[in-house]
């Protein structure tokens, strides 16, 4: 900071001082629909851009499908919003009052923003009952994580998740004994345990049987309205049954939104089939 | 009462404890009651060397806890427990008063030998009990705490944490060695007189010291199972085998690393404190690295994340290093080497794995 620039911020009367300002507030402002904003974010890795000026809104309660070709940047968008990247350029804010720039990855998870990973990642030495039980929302602190035990309320929240997830039958077996669409379930399940405002999903499918994607569409389905999702998704069939009922689809390419629409403009949009296609 | 829910699904506990408690019973018993000489005769020498076994397994017990159950695979334990040991050397050496080889109330010998004329003010409380009970707590605990929100605040894990744990080891080796710290460089502190105003060469010294390892051991291996089966211990292992995983679930990994790491080192600490009048001596060689990577081979070879299994490994190994060194010293390093690549190779569970499986198939 220069003295000049010092100088100016003293003689200007609209200048707030950061430590003026009020801490962050916890409560998530959706006054204008919008929950997520991302905006004119790029990062770069060893002069890669990973992503190129990237702006991207998410409503309340909508179901996102975000596509695009591999390298798009759809992972690395996905680590900026949850704090495990952090963006050059640009902000990204969870309704109008939290600056997910300022946070790390635990206080992004605590704020409402439930991730699932593309490999699926569970705690494989843990039974599927432990599993839940450990995202379920609650204090994160020491103290509280020591002392505390299920009450009623979260046990019938924990049969409820394990019901929807179809894993009743297995809750006290270890996790790493599950075939990976059990996991991927499992972690589906940890998600709502966490009931998050936002859930951000990567690649749910991935290794699953066509039966089992039309569960896993139904369930994403029925999550859309109580929480926002956010699809990232490779195979085109689940996208179209997600998508179906004129939800937008976003596809992404070099890092950046190419088109933004119903699944049926953006599938006749001539850019998107130039990429998809023309190469 | 939820002491007994901590042992309920807890087999090696169950015996481990009910172990104990014999040992407390039987053996000052045998040796005071039964006379020398007789079959059932258990010598002093062998009661201290008992006791000087149970404090080192109280320090596996706290390298299990962060290992075992947090996967941090710590080469600096011993740092800790010869912290404690040195808290508790140095309350030993105030209390030998005029009794030493210059006969200097105030001063321990090594001083008046370096021609000191004042107690260095870091060995002032240290003639009270209390706070040198304290001491031996809060030293292990404070290093472990900074050391640890050093380095885990700036996610260093594995093998790099590995390293720097054991070159804080070796640090504190060199700095100890040097006279002018004030711990009586490499000759240590020795030559102890009494504790508590007991004589420490007296076999119901012997015997107290004893029991108090026994009891050390028992509420620490309960303090440490209370934790694991609290969901903090299931924290712990989340943390252990996916810690990204952990983080976006909304934990703060490093406070729980930093919270179960302290606790550890405090364990160690006071198994120091008890290893040092039974064996009457304390010296920088305690701070050597190879002491802190034995630790780690116990409980490998009695089997990581149980607890009572690091107790085994730690017994077994030492009392095969006791027999080993008296009968074939040449032999005990390969010995050791030999046994953790076998374990490593054959019983990944360790000793108490193989018996856990024995229990599962029958």
């Amino acid at each position: 900071m220069t003295v000049a620039s010092v100088f100016e911020q003293i003689l200007d009367r609209e200048h707030v001082y950061p430590f003026m300002q009020r801490a962050q507030s916890h409560h998530i402002d959706v006054s204008h629909q919008v929950l997520l904003y991302l905006e004119g974010i790029s990062v770069s890795f060893d002069g890669f851009k990973a992503i190129n000026d990237l702006n991207l809104y998410i409503n309340d309660g909508e179901l996102r499908c975000i596509i695009g070709p591999n390298g798009a940047g759809k992972t690395t968008m996905m680590d900026i919003i949850t704090g495990k990247t952090r963006p050059d350029t640009g902000s990204a804010w969870f309704g109008q009052t939290i600056n997910l720039l300022d946070m790390d990855e635990p206080a992004i998870a605590q704020a409402g923003i439930g991730r699932k990973f593309q490999k699926p990642t569970v705690f494989e030495f843990l039974t599927v009952a432990e599993n839940l039980e450990l995202a379920m929302e609650d204090d994160r602190t020491l103290w509280t994580i020591l002392r505390s035990k299920l009450d009623a309320e979260q046990r019938d929240h924990l049969d409820q998740v394990l019901g929807m997830i179809g894993l009743a039958d297995q809750r006290l077996q270890r996790a790493g004994s599950l075939s990976h669409g059990q996991k991927q379930w499992l972690e589906i399940g940890m998600l709502l345990m966490q009931r998050p405002r936002l859930l951000l999903v990567d690649e749910p499918v991935a290794g699953m049987t066509h039966q089992e994607m039309d569960r896993t569409a139904e369930l994403l389905i029925s999550l859309a309205g109580q929480h926002s999702v956010v699809v990232v998704e490779h195979d085109m069939d689940f996208v179209r049954n997600l998508a179906a009922g004129d939800r937008t689809v976003t596809v992404l390419h070099q890092g950046s939104v190419l088109a933004e629409g119903t699944m049926d403009e953006v599938q006749n949009n001539d850019k998107v089939v130039e990429v998809y296609l023309g190469e | 009462m939820f002491l007994m829910e901590a042992l309920k699904k807890d087999r090696g506990g169950q015996v481990l404890l009910g172990v104990l408690l014999v040992l407390v019973i039987a053996v000052p018993l045998l040796n005071l009651l039964v006379p020398e000489g007789h079959a059932l005769h258990v010598p002093t020498y062998t009661v201290t060397l008992m006791g000087k076994y149970l404090t080192l397994a109280l320090l596996a017990v706290a390298v299990d806890l962060v290992w075992g159950y947090l996967g941090i695979l710590t080469l600096g334990h011993a740092a800790f427990f010869a912290l404690g040991g040195y808290a508790m050397g140095m309350y030993l050496m105030r209390q030998i008063g005029d009794r030493g080889v210059y006969g200097n109330p105030l001063l321990p010998d090594f001083m008046v030998f370096l021609n000191w004329d004042e107690l260095p003010w870091f060995w002032l409380g240290f003639d009270q009990f209390w706070f040198a009970a304290l001491m031996v707590l809060l030293v292990p605990g404070l290093l472990a705490f900074v050391f640890g929100a050093l380095a885990f605040r700036s996610r260093v894990s594995g093998v790099y944490l590995s390293i720097i744990t054991q070159a804080l080891t070796y640090a504190l080796m060199l700095a100890f060695y040097r006279n002018e710290m004030g711990f009586g460089g490499n000759n240590g502190l020795t030559d102890f007189k009494d504790i508590l105003g007991f004589d420490l060469q007296a076999d119901a010294t012997r015997i107290g010291l004893f029991i108090a390892s026994a009891l050390a051991l028992a509420l620490g291996y309960l303090l440490c199972r209370v934790l694991m089966v609290s969901r903090l211990g299931r924290v712990c292992v989340a943390v252990r085998d996916a810690e990204s995983r952990a983080r976006f679930l909304g934990y703060r990994v490093e406070n729980v690393k930093l919270g179960v790491f302290t606790v550890s080192a405090m364990l160690a600490g006071v198994a120091g404190a008890l290893y040092v009048p039974q064996v009457g001596i304390i010296n920088p060689n305690e701070f050597s690295p190879l002491n802190s990577i034995e630790v780690v081979v116990w409980v490998a070879v009695g089997g990581r994340a149980t607890l009572y299994g690091a107790v085994v490994g730690a017994l077994v190994i030492n009392y095969a290093k006791s027999y080993f060194t008296a009968e074939l010293p040449e032999i005990w390093l390969f010995a050791l080497g030999g046994l953790f690549v076998l374990v490593t190779l054959l019983l990944p569970r360790g000793i108490t794995g193989l018996l856990r499986r024995k229990e599962a198939s029958a």
